[in-house]
């Protein structure tokens, strides 16, 4: 088991009277680790982070770094160093001073500061706009930048606000994969807070979604994917099909769910969890369109037939119409070319299908409301 | 007109500009040459003046009064230097700590001038009189000797001035730190950087236009002030402006009046373009690069 290097014990941060920002959160992060708080505007991921840097004070809760609590100890005596969204480089210094600032103020020997600032301008591949002014220089160069100077001061944790969110998307793809290699060459644990689902899964160990100031599901990418533990955790990463359905029976370590809209279909007893009434959820790419009457077995099926469809290339998106109207999203990847064969068009009867092992549950909405969810990103719609 | 400002279009910029340059002729440039002229008379009151090109009566001048231009450099420089440390952390707390009441702060700030300078200068005379409010509860609660005195006294001068010229001091220093981004300054707070060294390796530089354009803005109407030593001062105690105005308005000698005023202005202008070499001229006019 991996040391602890940060951790948060039922962190609580209001304002006024009303508003918690973040509401009792307690959560570990690895040593090494590259953790990503990952949520909607408003969900308290910034605050969580902020208070871990020193900028807020929690209005109760205790925040430990490497053992020991730091609750209370402003930022400037904690070993942990921020990556500012908007950069923050300072104007009146050149970039190797801006980089070398933390080694200083820690009066660190001047050789020592030289070579070390001169290796990280070297790591982020910086060295020749060493004398520029922060002014001269492009906004990936002032990330990369701001990346150095926090890390040159080899804290024990590195913490990123939404770093990438002011860099175009080219950019922004580029400098994910730049990020995770700095971060596996460093060994740092890195804290990364954004609100976009892909950087959160493209760099991640782990991820905590989060979502009204507290964390919904928190796991490795691929377990928060495949198998997502609320209705907004399915709806945030990624497309979902949901389908409201009751519990009728067991067999072995599956579970038989009778959907709403009439069919029986199977899925993992684990994903019930002993609940009676769930949603049946699928993701869009894990769907095969078969024939309509000829159900493969062992696998889950329900009629319906073809609204629409799109061609983006790479695949075709599919919505189709079951019995009570409810529209199910299905990704075809486009292995063969496409050819627009007879079974593919709009109006074609279909078999909607799916291994039991790929469907995961949810808690159903409450009885008497509307399942309002976008039919292609499966999204709730509030 | 309009179609043939069309064909010249740089006709249009000098002919928008022609208001300006022509205030600025008509009492700048002329009153300016005028006045140099009139350094350069000779005569009375009585008898009169002539053009006599006396070159002479800047060397003659300069001799007589040099105490009094020291006077103002030492008063004015003193002054604002006062001005930047009552000034800075009051600026510093309005931009940083102000939060809503910002503009009520800055209102405060720019109170006093909705009353006369003479009479809040006057006031000082009662505040600073030697058993008036300051001194006399000091004296009586023997925190100072009896005989101790402020009023006509160089420092009561100085006082003077720098109460008069804080908001010049002030604004400017209160607009460079305002446009300091909270984030720079959190980052100095995460790069381990202490309060103080926040304050001497971040906030300050960052706000030297603000330092700049205050010293300027205090410093030179501060050499060339005559009220603060005529209404706080004793006769040991004038500065350059009150023998201008001595010149000018007292005795009516023109020339000497008027060949004062050119060593002032010249002075202060050196003294201005050595400081703006110095401090670097993108801060003097404000323009750097983010």
């Amino acid at each position: 088991m991996a040391q602890v290097d940060v951790r948060l014990v039922d962190v609580t941060k209001t304002y006024g009277s009303d508003v918690r920002a973040v509401d009792g959160i307690s959560l570990d992060v690895l040593d090494g680790e590259f953790f990503s708080l990952l949520g909607p505007s408003g969900c308290g991921k910034t605050t969580t982070l902020r208070m871990i840097g020193g900028f807020e004070e929690p209005t109760s809760g205790r925040i430990e770094l490497q053992g020991e609590e730091v609750t209370w100890l402003p930022p400037h005596r904690r070993n942990v160093n921020t990556v500012f969204q908007n950069y923050a480089l300072f104007p009146h210094l050149s970039i190797r001073e801006n980089v070398a600032f933390g080694l200083r103020r820690r009066k660190v020997a001047d050789a020592e500061v030289r070579t070390r600032v001169a290796e990280m301008l070297e790591l982020v591949e910086l060295s020749a706009l060493a004398d520029r002014k922060p002014g001269q220089i492009s906004g990936g160069q002032a990330q990369r930048v701001a990346l150095a100077r926090a890390l040159v001061n080899r804290p024990a944790v590195l913490l990123l606000d939404e770093p990438l969110g002011a860099l175009d998307l080219r950019l922004r793809k580029q400098m994910q994969i730049e990020l995770k290699r700095i971060q596996v060459e460093v060994g740092i644990t890195f804290i990364y807070v954004t609100h976009d689902q892909e950087e959160a899964m493209t760099m991640s160990d782990r991820i905590a979604v989060m979502n009204h100031g507290r964390y919904e599901q928190l796991g490795a990418p691929a377990e928060i994917y495949e198998r997502p533990s609320t209705r907004f955790v399915a709806g945030f990463l990624g497309a979902s099909n949901l389908l409201p359905g009751t519990v009728v029976g067991a067999e072995g370590d599956h579970v038989a769910v009778r959907l709403d809209l009439g069919p029986i279909v199977r899925l993992p007893a684990a994903a019930i969890a002993g609940r009676s009434r769930v949603d049946v959820g699928v993701r869009p790419e894990k769907i095969r369109l078969g024939s309509a009457g000829a159900a493969t077995p062992g696998v889950n099926a329900i009629p319906g037939h073809i609204q629409d469809l799109s061609y983006t290339g790479v695949s075709t998106q599919y919505r189709v119409a079951l019995a009570d109207g409810h529209l199910v999203t299905a990704y075809a990847q486009n292995i063969a070319r496409a050819d627009g064969g007879a079974s593919a068009l709009p109006g074609a009867e279909v078999l909607v299908e799916w291994d039991p092992a790929d469907a995961f549950a949810v808690d159903p909405l409450p009885a008497g409301t509307e399942p309002a969810t976008d039919p292609v990103t499966g999204a709730p719609i509030e | 007109m309009f179609a043939w400002l069309r064909r010249h279009p740089s006709a249009t910029a000098y002919l928008l500009l022609a208001p300006g340059i022509l205030y600025l002729a008509l009492f700048y440039v002329w009153p300016t040459v005028g006045m140099f002229l009139v350094s350069l008379e000779t005569g009375t009151i009585q008898t009169g003046y002539t053009q006599s090109w006396n070159f002479g009566v800047y060397p003659q001048v300069l001799g007589e009064y040099w105490g009094d231009f020291l006077n103002s450099i030492l008063y004015g420089g003193a002054a604002t230097l006062a001005t930047f440390a009552i000034g800075f952390p009051l600026a510093w707390f309005v931009a940083f700590r102000g939060g809503r009441y910002k503009t009520l702060l800055l209102f405060l700030i720019i109170a006093p001038f909705f009353t006369s300078f003479i009479l809040r200068t006057i006031s000082w005379k009662i505040i600073l009189a030697d058993n008036g409010f300051l001194l006399g509860t000091l004296k009586d609660l023997g925190l100072l000797p009896d005989e101790t005195r402020i009023l006509a006294t160089p420092v009561a001068v100085i006082a003077g001035i720098t109460y008069n010229f804080l908001p010049f001091m002030t604004l400017p220093l209160y607009v460079a730190l305002e446009k300091i981004p909270p984030s720079v300054l959190e980052a100095a707070q995460d790069l381990y950087a202490d309060p103080l060294s926040r304050l001497r390796r971040v906030t300050l530089p960052l706000a030297m236009p603000g330092v700049i354009a205050g010293s300027l803005l205090t410093f030179i109407p501060a050499v060339g002030d005559f009220v603060n030593a005529e209404l706080l001062g004793n006769p040991r105690t004038t500065m350059i402006g009150n023998v201008i105005q001595a010149r000018f308005l007292k005795v009516s000698d023109y020339p000497t009046g008027a060949a004062l005023a050119f060593i002032l202005m010249a002075a202060i202008l050196t003294g201005v373009l050595v400081y703006a070499r110095l401090a670097g001229t993108e801060e003097l006019y404000g323009a750097r690069a983010g």
